[in-house]
C-alpha cells in the first residue's frame, strides 16, 4: 500500500515539475511600472486594455504596478532595476530620458524595432511629442500619456461679469484684463473668487516653461547640458507670474497647490486655471457649470511644453522580453486604443491617425475641448529635460517658489538657479 | 487629587479640558464626516448633506486596500516575532550571564535607542539591496528585529526575577534554554504584552523606511499605500481620500478603542523605565 | 569537551547575544561607520567610478544653501514643537488625573492622534490647510479674517508642520506624565493640605520637581522625534515652498532617492548622526544622574 502511495506522489511531483517547466517556457512575464492619476475608472481602463492584450497574446503576461506620481514612479522603477528585480518596461516621465540613459538602464527602440513596419510605426507619432524621445538620433521613448497645458475657464462666471464666454483670453494682456473683471471680493475686501490661478507646486517648472515659450525662450538646449534660466526674457516671464498676484491682484499670494487646484476650479473659487489636459475628463465629469478649454495665451507667440509619460524598455530585459514588450507597446499605442485612452483621461492622443478613428472623431465633434491640446501641438516644445534632471528641476522649482512667495526678486532667484545648474551640468559638456 | 480650588474653578477647568479634547479629536471627526459625504458638501461644510458610501467604494476600487492590509499584518507579525525571539535571547544574555565585553556590548545596544534604522536609510538600503531583500516584507522588518528598546525592557524584566527561582530550576538539572522558557519568559509576561502593543503600533504606522524599500503593491504596507493614494498626478478629491484614510486606520483605531486600558498601560509601562 | 562553569556562562552569554548582535551591527553600527566612510568618496555615475575625494563632499555641503536652510528649519521646528508639546502634555496629564465627568473620553481624545499613522493625519490636515476651500480658511472667512495660503507661504509653512507635530505628540507624552503623577505619593498632598498650601504652590514646589526626570525624558524623546519624523512633509509640502518646510532627514531622502547622489546623502547623514549623538550624550550625562538604573 505504501509503495503505491509513493508512486502516486512521485508521479504527481514529476507532473507538476514538467507542467511548471512548460508553463515557464510558454509565457513571457512582463512587469511594468506606471504612474496614473488616481481616478477609479483610469486604473480600470489600463487593466482592461492589458486584459485585451493578454487575450490576443496568450503567451505574454503583463503585470502593471502603479507606483504613484511621475517622480515616485521614476524612483521606484530605478530602485527596482538597481535591486535586480524583474522589471522590463515602464511608463515614465518623458523628461527622465537623460537620467535613464546616464544610469544606463534603457535601450533605444531603433536597436530592435528594425523592420520596415516598425520604422513606420516609430514615425507615426506627433513630432512635437517625439522631441522628448529622441536623443542623439535614437528613439528612447514611445509616447503614451502625453499632454500640454491648457487654459480652463468657467463660462458661467464669464457671463456673470459680462465677458464673452466663448472668447477666452488669447494674450497675456487679455488674460490680466479678464482676470481683473473675474476677481470678486466680499464686503470686507477679502477675495472670494480669484480670476486665474497657475499652480506652483508639483510641476512649477512645467508651468514656467509655458510662460517662457510664450515669451520666446527655451529653458534648456537639445543636448540637455545647458540651461537658460537667467536670460532677460525668462526673468521677464517670471516677473509676469509674480505680478499676477503682487501687482494685478488676480491670483493669490504664495504657492498654489497643484493637487487641490482642480477642486478649487470646480467649486468656482477660481474662474480660470492653467492645468494639464490630463485633467479634462475629471473636470468634465465634476463640473456643475459650463466650462471652456483653450490654448494658453500668447505674448510673443503661443506655446506650451508637452508633458506626460513615455514607454521605456529596460536594458536588463532579455531579447525575448524585449520583443514581447515591443508587441505590448505597439498594442497600447494602436490608433483605436490611443483613442479610448484619450477619451477616458483627457490626455492627448499621441498619433494623428487616432484622431481619424470613428471613436475619437465622434467624441471631438461632440466635445471640441478634447482637440484643444492637440491643436496646440503646432506651438508645443519639448518639456524641460537635462542630465541629472531631478536636481535641475528642483533648482528651478525652488527659484519659482521663492519668487511667487515674494521672498526673492526674479532676477536674483533665477541667476542663483542658473549658477547651481551650471555647476551640475558642466561635467556633461 | 484632593487639593481643590473653588468649585467654579473646577468647572472651568473641566470645560477647558473638554474644549481641548474637542480640538484634539476634531481632525479625525472631520475626516469621518467627510468620508461619508460627497465632495461638494464637504467643501461647503454643509453638515446635513446626504450620507453616501460612494467614497468608500471609490477608494476601495482605486487602491488595493485589501492587499495593503495583508501586507501590513504580515509585516507587524513578522517583525514582532523576530523581535520577541532575538530580544529575549539578548536580554537573557545581558541579565544573567557574565562575559567579556558585556558592558561595551550594552552601550552599543543603547546607541540604537538614539540612532534608529530610520535615520540610516541610505546605507541600510544598500545593505538590504545586496541581501536581495528589496521589495520584500522581510526586508522592511529586518532592520528592526534587533530592537534595543526591546532588549532594554526585557533585561529590566528578567533582572527582577528572583535568582532563587533560577537556582531551583538549575538544581533540577534544567538547561539554560529550559530555564529561560520555564522561569523567565512566563514571569515577564506583562512586559511582553506592553512591548508587543508598542511594537505593533509603531510598525503599523511606520512610513519612511517602508517607502524606501518597497516598490510594488505586493509588499506595500498601508502607510505607503495611503501616501500614493493621496498624491496623484492630476488632483485630489478629499472625500475619497478621507474614506481611504478611514479605511486604513480603522483596524488599529478600533483595536485601540476596545483595548484602551491595555494600550495606555503598555505605553506607560514602557516609558517608566 | 566539558567547559567549567564560568567559561560555559561566557560562551553561552555570547551565543544568546549573537543573533541580535549580528542584526544590530548590520543595520545600526555598520551604517553609521559605513556612512561616514562613504562621505569621503564620490557618488558613482555613468562612466565614473566612485573615488576618494576627502572632504570635498563636506565643502559642497557647507556651500549648499539648502543644507543650511534645512538645518535651520529643523532647529526652529524643534524649538517650536518641544516646549509646547511638553507643556501641553503636562497640562493634559494634570487634567486627566483629576476626577471629572467624561475623563476617560477626554483621555482617549488626547491619546488618539498617537495611534494614527502620521501619513493618514497628514492627508487630513492637508485639506485643513488648503486655501479657500479648506476648513481653516472656511473658519477664517466665518470670522471675517482673510484666508491664506498656509502651506504656500514660506513664513507659515513650517509653522503648519509644527502645529501638526504638537497635535500628534502631546497625547503620547501625556502618558508618561500620567504615569509619573500617579507615582507621586499621596503623603505629599496630605502634608501640603495640613500646611494650607495652595494648588499653584503645591504644583510649583512639589509636583514639578518630582516630575523633572519625566520632563527630561519626554524632552529628549521629543527632540529625537523632531529629527526623525518627516512623514508629514511627503504629503503636505514636499519641503516647499523653496525648502521652507524641509527638514534634514527629508533632504537626505531627496538627495539619496530623488537625485541618487548617495555620497552627498551620506555626508548629510553624518551631520544628522552628530546631532543625535550630541543629544545622546546630553541624555546620558544629565538624566542618568537622576534616575537610577539597576
Amino acid at each position: 500500500m505504501k509503495r503505491s502511495v509513493i508512486r502516486v506522489l512521485v508521479g504527481l511531483a514529476l507532473a507538476v515539475a514538467v507542467m511548471g517547466g512548460t508553463v515557464a517556457h510558454a509565457a513571457v512575464e512582463l512587469n511594468m511600472y506606471y504612474p496614473v492619476a488616481v481616478g477609479g475608472p483610469i486604473t480600470k481602463v489600463i487593466d482592461d486594455m492589458i486584459a485585451e492584450f493578454e487575450k490576443a497574446n496568450p503567451d505574454i503576461k503583463v503585470k502593471a504596478v502603479y507606483a504613484g506620481n511621475y517622480d515616485d514612479t521614476r524612483v521606484k522603477a530605478l530602485a527596482a532595476v538597481k535591486a535586480n528585480q524583474p522589471v522590463q518596461l515602464s511608463v515614465l516621465f518623458s523628461i527622465d530620458v537623460f537620467e535613464l540613459i546616464d544610469q544606463d538602464v534603457i535601450v533605444p527602440f531603433d536597436d530592435f524595432a528594425t523592420s520596415a513596419e516598425d520604422k513606420q510605426w516609430l514615425a507615426s507619432f506627433y513630432p512635437a511629442l517625439m522631441a522628448n524621445s529622441i536623443v542623439k538620433g535614437k528613439t528612447w521613448g514611445i509616447p503614451f500619456q502625453r499632454s500640454t497645458i491648457v487654459l480652463y475657464h468657467n463660462k458661467d462666471i464669464f457671463k456673470e461679469v459680462g465677458l464673452d464666454p466663448n472668447k477666452p483670453p488669447a494674450t497675456w494682456d487679455e488674460m490680466v484684463a479678464a482676470a481683473q473683471k473675474l476677481t470678486k471680493k466680499d464686503a470686507s475686501g477679502n477675495v472670494t473668487r480669484w480670476g486665474v490661478q497657475i499652480p506652483s507646486t508639483g510641476y512649477a517648472y512645467w508651468m514656467f516653461q509655458a510662460l517662457c515659450i510664450q515669451n520666446g525662450q527655451e529653458l534648456m538646449n537639445q543636448d540637455g547640458n545647458k540651461t537658460n534660466f537667467d536670460h532677460p526674457d525668462v526673468v521677464e516671464a517670471l516677473q509676469f507670474w509674480r505680478d499676477l498676484a503682487a501687482k494685478h491682484k488676480v491670483m493669490p499670494d504664495g504657492t498654489i497647490d497643484w493637487g487641490t487646484l482642480r477642486q478649487k476650479f470646480l467649486e468656482g473659487a477660481t474662474a480660470m486655471m492653467w492645468h494639464t489636459t490630463g485633467n479634462l475628463t475629471a473636470v468634465k465629469e465634476g463640473a456643475k457649470f459650463d466650462f471652456g478649454v483653450s490654448m494658453l495665451p500668447a505674448k510673443k507667440r503661443r506655446g506650451s511644453p508637452t508633458g506626460g509619460g513615455n514607454f521605456y524598455i529596460f536594458k536588463k530585459a532579455s531579447p525575448e522580453e524585449r520583443k514581447a514588450a515591443l508587441k505590448f507597446i505597439k498594442f497600447m499605442t494602436a490608433p483605436e486604443l490611443t483613442a479610448r485612452w484619450s477619451i477616458a483621461t483627457g490626455y492627448v492622443a499621441t498619433r494623428p491617425d487616432a484622431y481619424r478613428t470613428p471613436t475619437l472623431e465622434k467624441y471631438v465633434a461632440e466635445f471640441p475641448a478634447a482637440a484643444v491640446a492637440r491643436d496646440q501641438f503646432q506651438y508645443a516644445v519639448a518639456e524641460f529635460a537635462t542630465h541629472e534632471n531631478a536636481r535641475n528641476k528642483k533648482f528651478l522649482d525652488d527659484a519659482i517658489q521663492s519668487v511667487v512667495t515674494g521672498a526673492k526678486p526674479p532676477k536674483e532667484a533665477l541667476t542663483a538657479a542658473q549658477q547651481q545648474a551650471e555647476r551640475v551640468l558642466k561635467d556633461y559638456r | 487629587m484632593m487639593i481643590r480650588g473653588s468649585s467654579w474653578g473646577d468647572r472651568l477647568e473641566a470645560a477647558a479640558a473638554w474644549l481641548l479634547a474637542f480640538l484634539w479629536a476634531a481632525p479625525l471627526l472631520y475626516a469621518l464626516w467627510a468620508a461619508f459625504h460627497p465632495m461638494d458638501f464637504v467643501s461647503r461644510f454643509d453638515l446635513l448633506g446626504p450620507i453616501t458610501f460612494d467614497n468608500f467604494r471609490s477608494a476601495w476600487k482605486v487602491a488595493p486596500f485589501a492587499r495593503y492590509f495583508v501586507n501590513t499584518f504580515l509585516l507587524v507579525t513578522m517583525t514582532l516575532s523576530g523581535q520577541l525571539i532575538l530580544c529575549t535571547m539578548a536580554a537573557y544574555a545581558f541579565a544573567r550571564f557574565e562575559f567579556p565585553g558585556k558592558d561595551i556590548a550594552f552601550i552599543l545596544v543603547l546607541v540604537q535607542i538614539m540612532i534608529m534604522p530610520d535615520v540610516l536609510i541610505v546605507k541600510n538600503y544598500q545593505t538590504t539591496s545586496s541581501l536581495g531583500l528589496v521589495d520584500t516584507i522581510l526586508g522592511i522588518g529586518l532592520p528592526y528585529m534587533a530592537s534595543a528598546f526591546g532588549i532594554f525592557l526585557l533585561r529590566q524584566a528578567f533582572k527582577q526575577v528572583p535568582k532563587e527561582l533560577e537556582e531551583a530550576a538549575r538544581v533540577e538539572g534544567a538547561s539554560w534554554l529550559s530555564v529561560l522558557l520555564r522561569v523567565y519568559i512566563p514571569l515577564a509576561r506583562p512586559t511582553y504584552l506592553a512591548y508587543g502593543l508598542v511594537s505593533v503600533s509603531y510598525h503599523w504606522n511606520n512610513f519612511l523606511w517602508p517607502v524606501v524599500i518597497t516598490n510594488s503593491n505586493d509588499t506595500r504596507p498601508l502607510t505607503v499605500g495611503l501616501s500614493i493614494f493621496g498624491a496623484p498626478e492630476s488632483g485630489v478629491n478629499f472625500s475619497v481620500i478621507s474614506a481611504g484614510t478611514i479605511l486604513a486606520v480603522s483596524p488599529l483605531l478600533i483595536a485601540f478603542l476596545l483595548f484602551q486600558r491595555q494600550f495606555v498601560q503598555s505605553f506607560m509601562r514602557s516609558g517608566i523605565k | 569537551m566539558k567547559l567549567d562553569r564560568r567559561t560555559a556562562r561566557l560562551v553561552y552569554g555570547w551565543l544568546w547575544l549573537l543573533p541580535a548582535a549580528v542584526l544590530m551591527a548590520a543595520f545600526t553600527h555598520y551604517p553609521i561607520v559605513g556612512g561616514l566612510v562613504s562621505s569621503f568618496f564620490s557618488t558613482p555615475r555613468q562612466g565614473r567610478l566612485s573615488r576618494f575625494v576627502g572632504l570635498d563632499n563636506y565643502a559642497v555641503m557647507i556651500a549648499d544653501p539648502v543644507f543650511w536652510q534645512v538645518l535651520r528649519n529643523n532647529f526652529l521646528y524643534a524649538m517650536g514643537t518641544i516646549p509646547v508639546s511638553v507643556c501641553l502634555a503636562l497640562l493634559m496629564a494634570m487634567w486627566v488625573n483629576r476626577k471629572f465627568r467624561g475623563r476617560a473620553v477626554v483621555r482617549t481624545a488626547y491619546f488618539t492622534p498617537t495611534i494614527l499613522p502620521m501619513i493618514a493625519v497628514a492627508n487630513i490636515w492637508l485639506f485643513f490647510y488648503t486655501p479657500q476651500i479648506g476648513l481653516l480658511d472656511k473658519i477664517c472667512s466665518f470670522f471675517g479674517i482673510p484666508g491664506h495660503s498656509w502651506l504656500g507661504d514660506p513664513s507659515t509653512a513650517l509653522a503648519c508642520m509644527v502645529v501638526l507635530a504638537i497635535w500628534k505628540d502631546a497625547g503620547f507624552f501625556m502618558i508618561f506624565y500620567l504615569a509619573a503623577l500617579q507615582g507621586i505619593s499621596p503623603e505629599f498632598e496630605e502634608a501640603a493640605l495640613i500646611e494650607g498650601a495652595g494648588r499653584w504652590y503645591f504644583f510649583r514646589r512639589v509636583t514639578l520637581p518630582l516630575l523633572m526626570p519625566t520632563t527630561l525624558f519626554v524632552m529628549v524623546n521629543a527632540t529625537i522625534n523632531s529629527f526623525k519624523l518627516v512623514d508629514h512633509i511627503f504629503i503636505l509640502t514636499k519641503g516647499g515652498p523653496d525648502n521652507a518646510s524641509s527638514l534634514l532627514l527629508y533632504y537626505i531622502y531627496e538627495v539619496a532617492f530623488g537625485f541618487w547622489d548617495t555620497a552627498y546623502a551620506s555626508t548629510l547623514t553624518v551631520v544628522l548622526l552628530l546631532i543625535l549623538g550630541a543629544l545622546a550624550i546630553t541624555q546620558f550625562k544629565y538624566i542618568e544622574k537622576r534616575v537610577h538604573y539597576q
